[in-house]
């Protein structure tokens, strides 16, 4: 396909397509995310991508040959390499011999919140949630260095074609309000259904986006000013390191929330909280950045 | 799902990881080659997902009426990859937007054409500039 515009919009389609093969298969919270980031986001990023560098394709020189037997030889050996590998759905694979048994029978009572993943991700393995936070800062911190948020009457959108239509501008109006409060909900009761952080922050983050994208002019950007995004994305890792240093203070392990409240179930529910809230104030002001820096960006000849 | 069983999960994956394997390597375009990342990505996502699945189980929320549930583990690693991805995936954006400004296009042919001119052209003028010392 030439058209790169529709590679990404065949892309976004593929994404929905997998959230609701998760759904299926019992990942709520994952089918949660990829629909959000997959479908919406990702999305989004890669037409403002496709804005700066063109939308079509040249026709390649190279014969498809030498790739194809490349790929065909590397997916034979995969494929012989999974015929020793558990079948679908069993339940004595290795996989959900090793925690995943104490994660399933102690999480509910350790940490007191009926979602386990929510238990996993923020307690039990917030080591590694911490990391990825601090990565997607990383990342956020990359973007801006490479492209940086220009500023200027000729960055912003302008009206835009989408901008004209009533319907849309409607439409978006009503909808924006409910996005916002739907993250909200998202950030606080993922203790208890699906959803935590990563999908809270990337759910506001689509409602500031969209209203950019049909609004134009900029003026998201009056609400949530460039210059607050990094801030904001390190005051998020800044919570959830503080909760980690503060239980070090009182004389528990990195990251231990038994520490923050005498009743060690309580004080678990406080620190997923506090964890939970670093994590989407992280990922709402990296991914508005990201969106700033991809969609401001003035067009070169 | 139940009636069945198999390995055909882990043979989607494979196959979804070599198409995008393919996009990235036959493809010069490098926003087509991004887009082939992240195919590879979401196939992995898959990958991990399915092998989280157990047979007859829920989803992993306590519920005091149900037994079974799927190994939350899998989902943890893969939720919080699936948003460290598009950040990763905005950064290779960026740089494709940079080297757009660089070169003035996307196509792999194209920007090594242009390194190789500006190296000889480079390699030239020290040549040169030897021929003058002499």
């Amino acid at each position: 396909m030439r058209d790169l515009f529709g590679v990404v919009i065949l892309f976004s389609i593929y994404s929905f397509m997998t959230a609701a093969l998760f759904m299926d298969l019992d990942a709520v919270d994952v089918a949660f995310t990829e629909a959000a980031v997959g479908a919406g986001v990702t999305t989004v990023l890669m037409l403002s991508c496709l804005r700066l560098t063109g939308r079509w394709e040249r026709r390649p020189k190279h014969s498809p040959l030498l790739p194809l037997i490349v790929v065909a030889t590397t997916g034979t050996a995969l494929v012989y390499g999974t015929l020793d590998a558990p079948l679908l759905g069993d339940p004595n694979a290795p996989a959900h011999q090793h925690v995943a048994p104490r994660y399933i029978e102690q999480g509910p009572i350790e940490v007191g919140m009926p979602n386990m993943v929510t238990a996993v991700l923020a307690s039990y393995r917030g080591y590694d949630t911490f990391g990825e936070t601090v990565v997607i800062f990383t990342a956020g911190i990359a973007v801006l260095l490479l492209l940086g948020i220009q500023e200027g009457p000729h960055t912003r959108p302008g009206r835009t074609a989408i901008g004209d239509q009533i319907v849309l501008r409607v439409v978006v109006k009503l909808l924006i309000p409910l996005i916002l409060l739907y993250g909200l909900y998202v950030q606080f009761h993922g203790d208890f259904g699906a959803g935590g952080g990563f999908q809270a922050g990337v759910i506001f983050a689509t409602g500031f986006i969209l209203y950019d994208l049909v609004f134009g002019e900029g003026d998201a950007r009056l609400v949530v000013p460039p210059d607050w995004l990094p801030r904001l994305g390190a005051l998020g890792v800044l919570i959830y390191g503080g909760v980690g240093l503060y239980s070090l203070f009182a004389g528990k392990p990195f990251l231990d929330y038994s520490a923050l409240a005498h009743d060690p179930v309580h004080g678990q529910h406080l620190g997923v909280m506090l964890v939970e809230i670093g994590v989407g104030i992280t990922v709402f002001s990296i991914i508005l950045a990201i969106f700033y820096a991809l969609a401001g960006r003035a067009r070169r000849a | 799902m139940n009636e069945l069983p198999g390995l055909y999960n882990d043979w989607v994956a494979i196959f979804l990881m070599m198409a995008g394997f393919y996009v990235v390597i036959s493809q010069g375009n490098l926003v087509k080659k991004l887009v082939g990342l992240a195919l590879f990505q979401t196939s992995v996502f898959i990958l991990y997902i399915s092998l989280g699945k157990v047979a007859g189980g829920h989803a992993p929320i306590y519920d005091p009426a149900i037994a079974i549930y799927s190994n939350p583990l899998p989902h943890v690693l893969i939720l919080t990859a699936i948003v460290v991805g598009v950040a990763t995936t905005a950064v290779g954006l960026a740089l494709v937007v940079r080297i757009h400004e660089a070169y003035g296009s996307v196509e792999e042919d194209d920007i090594q054409a242009a390194d190789e001119a500006e190296s000889t052209a480079s390699s030239s003028e020290a040549s040169a500039e030897e021929d003058a010392k002499q």
